[in-house]
């Protein structure tokens, strides 16, 4: 009798577009040998909403809205974005108190935004209190935004020229405030995860990168950080009046998980820091620059980018210096690229490593299929 | 007065700028205009011809150390000539310097891919061919990315209709 011995084949396995653990409409075929995986597509383009053809067909201002849709946990950041490529475009001064104004919400939105990205992180790979301290914090930070605009997902809140309304009475006081407390509760959660063994064993060694093959990729934000590449654009080319302000930039060593971890960690830090200068520092004065009622840039071109929660998000208008809508408006978003590195980190890796590196990347699908 | 100066600013910042010194010398058939947005000097437009686009590249990265692409997309203009321009927005953590690149292509003509150079124009250069259909040759896996494979037409061209309402009625078999 022969003996015969038992024959391996890879296994293709689909995952998404809806599953708990992909944070939105992501779908994966996974090419598995055994528990391993092997090969990796990645397909998008399930939330697709043509932001850039609505935007063709719509005014300058119209358009601040759009952008709220795209990253829908760092609506502030966006907007911050669009308005100030608009701004370089016709070149319009805006007043300091608005750009303090900008900067504290900017950062809040960052701290917001991370605090979603550790929570929903932890939970994936299973801390479940971390998910419920991080919205606890989120939820004073939403407080404080909805006290601002009214709208506490999708703000709307800046303006070409300025910001749409100034702060309320209180509003400096409660954020002072949250702002005090708030490094005492990042000590918190780095008591629950830090020295953790079981966050250890799934985050080090995990998805690991390194800079040069992440800026190959156009790996931007934290995750770029975390492979030892001192970028940040508020460093590199200050925008706004983050000259002003001392913050330092984290950066890891190794590239895997647990760096990315900590950069961002310190990152949420460095951020409180920010609000509390931008705080104290926050002149009287202006919201909005004067600028005409019919935004009609002139001709030319302008790309300007923005250091957001996510890495670095970018806006390239074209103006025809004729029609009040853009001629061609083109989004960079940080998680359509972070997420082309994707593949690089998972292969070799396990399946249950899969949730961990989405969780890592922090994607957020508005933003990747526009 | 001021515009003069504004004028004068403009074309010393794309004049003197070593960058595009030293590539006008590199390529002194490629280069076919260099335009700014008033005095900024990260605002620099540099046009080339499409077909050394890879040769430019190349040497962008490896000499001036321009290591990200921070973003490459295409424009349409139905009136030009040229009906397509594909943008390169380059950037170097080390020098901290942005460069714009621009190449024209006419109606169905392609441009050589720049995935050789850097790996993330994969992805961008897939979506620049699913909104707006620009070929990229030499590209590993040009398909469609954000829309579904049978997807007909190119949303991002200027004459395809913005509500469904513009469309033309869908053929019934």
């Amino acid at each position: 009798m022969e003996e015969k011995g038992f024959g391996t084949e890879e296994l293709i396995v689909n995952m998404g577009p809806q599953h708990p653990s992909t944070h939105g409409v992501l779908r994966l075929l996974l090419t598995l040998d055994g528990e391993k995986v092997v090969d990796c597509e990645v397909i998008i383009g399930y939330l697709h909403r043509g932001v850039e053809k609505l935007a063709e067909n719509r005014d300058y201002k119209q358009n601040i809205i759009l952008t709220d849709r795209l990253d829908y946990l760092a609506s502030m950041t966006n907007n911050l974005a669009y308005v100030q490529a608009v701004e370089k475009l016709m070149d319009v001064k805006v007043p300091e108190r608005a750009e303090y104004i900008r900067v504290t919400v900017a950062e809040l939105q960052r701290i917001a935004s991370h605090l979603v990205w550790l929570g929903t992180h932890a939970m994936d790979i299973g801390a479940m209190t971390v998910f419920l301290y991080c919205f606890r914090e989120r939820e004073e930070i939403l407080n404080l935004f909805e006290m601002l605009c009214g709208a506490r997902l999708t703000y709307n809140y800046m303006r070409i020229g300025g910001v749409s309304c100034d702060l309320p009475d209180d509003f400096a006081g409660k954020a002072y405030k949250f702002v005090e407390k708030f490094p005492k509760l990042i000590d918190e959660y780095e008591v629950l995860l830090t020295k953790n063994r079981i966050w250890l064993d799934r985050t080090v060694g995990v998805g690991v990168i390194s800079g040069e093959d992440g800026i190959d990729l156009g790996l931007s934000g934290p995750n770029i950080r975390g492979s030892g590449v001192e970028w940040d654009v508020r460093k590199a080319e200050p925008y706004s009046i983050y000259d002003r302000f001392n913050f330092q930039i984290p950066v890891g060593e190794k590239g895997d998980t647990y760096d990315r971890y900590l950069v961002r960690m310190e990152e949420m830090r460095q951020s409180n820091n920010i609000v509390k200068q931008a705080l104290e520092q926050l002149p009287e004065g202006e919201i909005m620059a004067k600028v005409p009622r019919i935004i009609k840039p002139p001709k030319g071109e302008v790309y300007h980018s923005i250091e957001a929660p996510k890495g670095e998000l970018g806006f390239y208008i074209v103006s025809d210096g004729t029609s009040t809508s853009p001629y061609r408006l083109k989004i960079r978003p940080p998680s359509f690229v972070n997420l082309e590195s994707f593949k690089k980190m998972i292969k070799g890796h396990l399946v249950a490593d899969v949730i961990a590196i989405i969780g890592t990347l922090d994607i957020v699908l508005g933003e990747v299929d526009r | 007065m001021a515009g003069l100066c504004a004028g004068h600013c403009k074309k010393l910042v794309m004049e003197e700028n070593g960058l595009v010194k030293s590539l006008r010398e590199r390529f002194p058939d490629a280069i076919l205009e260099v335009t700014a947005l008033r005095d900024l000097k990260s605002e620099i437009t540099i046009r080339v011809k499409k077909d050394s686009i890879l040769d430019i590249c190349a040497c962008l990265k490896k000499e001036f150390k321009f290591n990200l692409l921070s973003d490459l997309c295409g424009v349409h203009y139905p009136d030009k000539d040229e009906k397509f321009e594909v943008v390169y927005h380059l950037f170097s953590i080390e020098t901290k310097e942005r460069v714009r690149l621009k190449a024209g292509l006419r109606e169905g003509e392609k441009v050589k891919s720049v995935t050789s150079v850097w790996g993330t124009a994969d992805w961008h250069e897939r979506e620049a061919f699913d909104l707006l259909g620009i070929g990229f040759e030499d590209h590993p896996n040009l398909k469609r990315i954000l829309l579904p494979d049978d997807w007909e037409g190119h949303p991002l061209r200027k004459d395809y209709p913005y509500r469904s309402k513009d469309a033309e009625p869908e053929k019934t078999p």
